[in-house]
């Protein structure tokens, strides 16, 4: 039953929409006596009109039903504990109403369950079914008024299709609004963590601290050191990692750009350029086993042999990875905008004489020049967001070195190991992994502006 | 300064000299995109070359040979088999016995608890539901493989360094040996791999759950983003009027795209879990992450493919006197639709190999159990990758190269599916 229910509710709701839709277009039908030519729209407009008008009142209390329903029965259990449970703080209080709600939705529970805990779930139990049944009756019931309303409502001469156009119309608005709100739900939850962050952590601290060792003790009476949340040696390893990447991807991804446009016979071009972009669609996960089982290895054994001390968890095999990773992005990107300079400068080019080369180092590459460093910097935003490679081939220890062969850790590597397990939520720790993401998003977001309208009016420029 | 006397070299040889010069350096550009196009494909080989070699041996799984006898005084009692004692017998007994046999001289009780690890801990349960799918076969004795266990396994197929035992004492690799050489070990297709979950024991774990935790997030992505992001462009593209509003979407759109992934797992983290308080480690939640991440290139590329529907086809279905939402929903958007569709088909491909976000949210919790619904705690085929690859266990290398070729697998089915979407329906105007 408690599984069931929520599905009741919704295939009910589904019915009864269904039955308006079919009911809408009947009577609409029926009031012309069959000439349908006599009404202002088609039949099913009609229909749709009902249908529309049945679901949205439902949907809205099913919603917020939906939502407000957990935090009632939270507030019943609680009331309903013995008052030795009751008075206990807000967070060890938040850890067994998770128990409850474990026991009684047949979750898995941490540790042995007690008495209190067990009856306290079954009433929650109890009352989630009634809280239920509740809903089906009074969706069920909405429904079905609000279906015989709008139905009352058709006329002959009613204009059904503008209606549900206009409907559809508010629903195009409100999707698009969708990535607005991303945006918005993205900054609003970053800038609110970090700012709790920063009430226990000087925001200059963090900014240009020189140490990061964000072990914090986790109870009071424990022995730790109160943590350092220095933020400057992860953003010296991210841009080292990057620097690597880039050496790597920009001269090896805009020659392979250049070849391809200008050399390549156009059925090489057409194998190779797919080819490239297999490498942009492998997971970053699998680069980061890549990296982790075979460069990483690969890269001591070399730098061994020539009697060098490479770390097990290197930036440059991270960075070697990531570079591969981003050739594609920098060859597609190059070779976009290569394409858009004009045939005419090639052939005014050629006509004074100058080889293919001369033409490209001398007329191709600085007429494209906006364009290739727009796509270089929506690379290195790319670079310095990306997370598994690094994770998984890169080291923890926040080292300020410039030196490849040793370990660094990054902003993302931060992000993944302050949050990944479990953590009390609100300790400076966690808080610190969304301060992290703050910058990280800055500093992505003002470079992908830039980049953007780089390519945007370089782009404009040759159009 | 110049001697009068010396041969002058004529203008000629000077623009041959400098000509040779220019077409060699040519010739050093020209080899020089060839060889970045070379390092770029052998990367790209040596990366799924790798991948092959260590995983392609994660198919099979080391096997070994016993006769199995079913005591019939265990298995039935009363002299008929029944439920009950059919579920309690002690199968791992019966497989120690018939191991035994194989090694009679093999008396301390020490030497046979080490003799008893060459087996693996599932292999009891598999004979057990093997009897107990059809008792005919008690009192019998049944040929059975026993599943090896992951160091019996690696040993035997080679992936030891040559003259290494690795975590087999040298007692139990002359076992081993005696084995192969009495044809009793070999290897058979590895099916656990295929129709288990997450184990600790790495000859037991497989990458079912991952897979149908997968498939849920994936469905509650694709439910998410696609109608959203068709209806977002069809809005953008056909509807909105050009003004600062839209232009800030557009634009907004268009950094979203280029977001880091894992910005997004804090969006999830901090809004889906902490203020809606939605399950943790669900494939719900990791699909809602996944689809706010795909929805900028589904609006993107249905942008684009609604963009290229000619203007003629709008007029012609205006002219005829259908109102603008008809002509968007009956004429233009069933044209796009390909396009639409190849760039959905690429972004779901994005999300299905996508990690980081999804370790935000709980996804990398040891599940054992198989999700049956999106709600269930569930990881996904990239997150057990990424905590395979992190396992101590030597077995779990070729595991985790093995799970990355099936994660490579249904990406390339995926763009080949786009690529045909793209090639058998693409018009062009």
């Amino acid at each position: 039953m408690i599984a069931n229910a929520p599905y009741l509710t919704a295939a009910t709701l589904l019915l009864l929409i269904l039955v308006g839709n079919f009911l809408g277009s009947r009577r609409a039908t029926s009031l012309v006596g069959g000439k349908t030519q006599d009404l202002h729209s088609r039949p099913h407009y009609y229909g749709l009109f009902v249908a529309i008008w049945t679901g949205i009142p439902a949907a809205i209390i099913y919603a917020a039903w939906t939502i407000a329903d957990q935090y009632f029965l939270d507030r019943l259990i609680v009331a309903s504990l013995p008052d030795n449970l009751a008075s206990l703080s807000s967070d060890r209080l938040g850890l067994l109403l998770n128990d409850i709600r474990n026991q009684a939705y047949g979750g898995i529970t941490s540790g042995a369950v007690d008495a209190t805990v067990k009856e306290a779930a079954e009433r929650l139990a109890g009352w989630r079914e009634t809280s239920d049944l509740a809903l089906w009756g009074v969706i069920a019931s909405t429904a079905t008024a609000s279906l015989a309303l709008a139905r009352t409502r058709i006329r002959p001469r009613m204009r059904a299709r503008t209606a549900v156009e206009r409907l559809f119309n508010l629903f195009l608005v409100v999707c698009s609004l969708v990535a607005i709100l991303t945006t918005v739900g993205i900054v609003l939850s970053l800038l609110f963590e970090t700012i709790r962050f920063f009430t226990k952590v000087s925001a200059v601290e963090f900014l240009f601290g020189l140490t990061w060792s964000p072990q914090t003790s986790l109870r009071a009476d424990q022995v730790a050191s109160a943590g350092s949340f220095g933020a400057i040696p992860l953003f010296t390893g991210t841009l080292l990692i990057t620097a690597i990447a880039m050496l790597v991807a920009v001269p090896v991804g805009l020659m392979s750009a250049i070849y391809l446009t200008e050399y390549a016979h156009r059925r090489v071009r057409d194998v190779l350029k797919p080819t490239l972009e297999i490498l942009a669609g492998i997971p970053t996960v699998v680069y980061g086993f890549f990296a982790a089982l075979t460069v990483a290895p690969a890269i001591r054994a070399m730098g061994e042999s020539l009697g060098l001390d490479v770390a097990s968890e290197s930036a440059l095999a991270a960075g070697l990875v990531m570079g591969i990773m981003i050739i594609p992005f920098v060859s597609s990107l190059s070779d976009d905008v290569i394409n858009a300079v004009p045939q005419t400068l090639r052939d005014g080019s050629y006509a004074l004489g100058a080889t293919r080369s001369e033409t490209i180092k001398r007329v191709i590459v600085p007429a494209a020049f906006p364009g290739i460093v727009g796509g270089v910097l929506l690379a290195v935003s790319r670079a310095i967001g990306e997370t598994m490679i690094v994770v998984m081939a890169a080291g923890l220890a926040a080292n300020l070195t410039a030196n490849p062969l040793e370990a660094v850790t990054t902003v993302t590597v931060q992000i993944v190991t302050l949050l990944v397990g479990d953590q009390e939520f609100d300790s400076a720790k966690t808080l610190a992994a969304f301060a992290l993401g703050l910058t990280l998003f800055c500093i992505t977001l003002v470079l992908n502006i830039i980049a953007l309208r780089t390519v945007r009016k370089y782009r404009e420029i040759y159009d | 300064m110049t001697e009068p006397t010396a041969p002058r070299t004529s203008v000629r040889e000077k623009v041959r000299a400098r000509q040779r010069r220019r077409y060699a350096s040519e010739r050093r550009f020209r080899l020089l995109g060839i060889a970045s196009i070379v390092t770029a494909v052998s990367a790209l080989l040596l990366l799924l070359g790798s991948m092959v070699l260590k995983g392609s041996s994660a198919f099979v799984q080391t096997h070994i040979m016993l006769e199995v006898t079913l005591p019939a005084d265990e298995l039935a009692p009363g002299g008929k088999p029944d439920a009950k004692a059919l579920a309690d017998a002690n199968y791992a007994a019966f497989l120690r016995r018939a191991l035994s046999k194989k090694f009679p001289k093999v008396r301390s009780r020490r030497d046979r608890r080490d003799l008893y690890k060459l087996i693996s801990d599932g292999a009891a349960i598999r004979l057990q539901n093997l009897v107990v799918g059809s008792p005919v076969t008690v009192g019998s004795t049944l040929s059975f493989a026993a599943m090896a266990s992951d160091d019996v396994d690696q040993y035997f197929k080679g992936k030891l360094p040559k003259g290494q035992t690795g975590r087999l004492s040298a007692k139990q690799a002359a076992w081993v040996d005696a084995l192969r050489k009495s044809g009793a070990v070999e290897t058979r297709f590895n099916t656990a791999f295929f129709s288990n979950g997450d184990s600790r024991e790495p000859e037991l774990a497989g990458i079912w759950g991952a897979m149908m935790g997968s498939l849920l997030a994936m469905a509650v992505t694709l439910v998410l983003a696609f109608p959203l992001g068709v209806a977002a462009a069809i809005y953008l593209e056909e509807f909105a009027p050009r003004n600062r509003w839209t232009d800030l979407i557009e634009v907004n759109i268009n950094n979203l795209a280029a977001v880091p992934s894992i910005v997004f797992g804090l969006l999830g983290l901090a809004v889906f879990l902490n203020f809606f308080g939605m399950p943790r480690s669900a494939p719900m939640v990791g699909g809602m992450v996944l689809a706010l991440m795909t929805l900028p290139t589904v609006i993107i590329a249905g942008r684009a493919a609604l963009g290229s529907v000619p203007p003629s086809i709008r007029e012609a279905a205006l002219g005829i006197g259908a109102s603008p939402m008809q002509v968007v929903l009956h004429h233009v958007l069933p044209l796009a639709m390909p396009g639409i569709l190849t760039g959905t088909i690429i972004g779901a491909a994005r999300a299905l190999g996508e990690t980081a976000p999804l370790l935000m949210i709980g996804m990398v919790a040891f599940i054992v159990d198989v999700p049956g619904s999106v709600t269930d705690p569930a990881t996904v085929l990239p997150v057990q990758i990424f905590l395979w690859a992190d396992s101590p266990e030597r077995a779990f290398v070729e595991r985790t190269a093995a799970a990355t070729l099936v994660l490579l697998a249904f990406l390339i089915v995926m763009n080949l599916l786009a690529v045909f979407l793209r090639k058998r329906f693409e018009r062009r105007w």
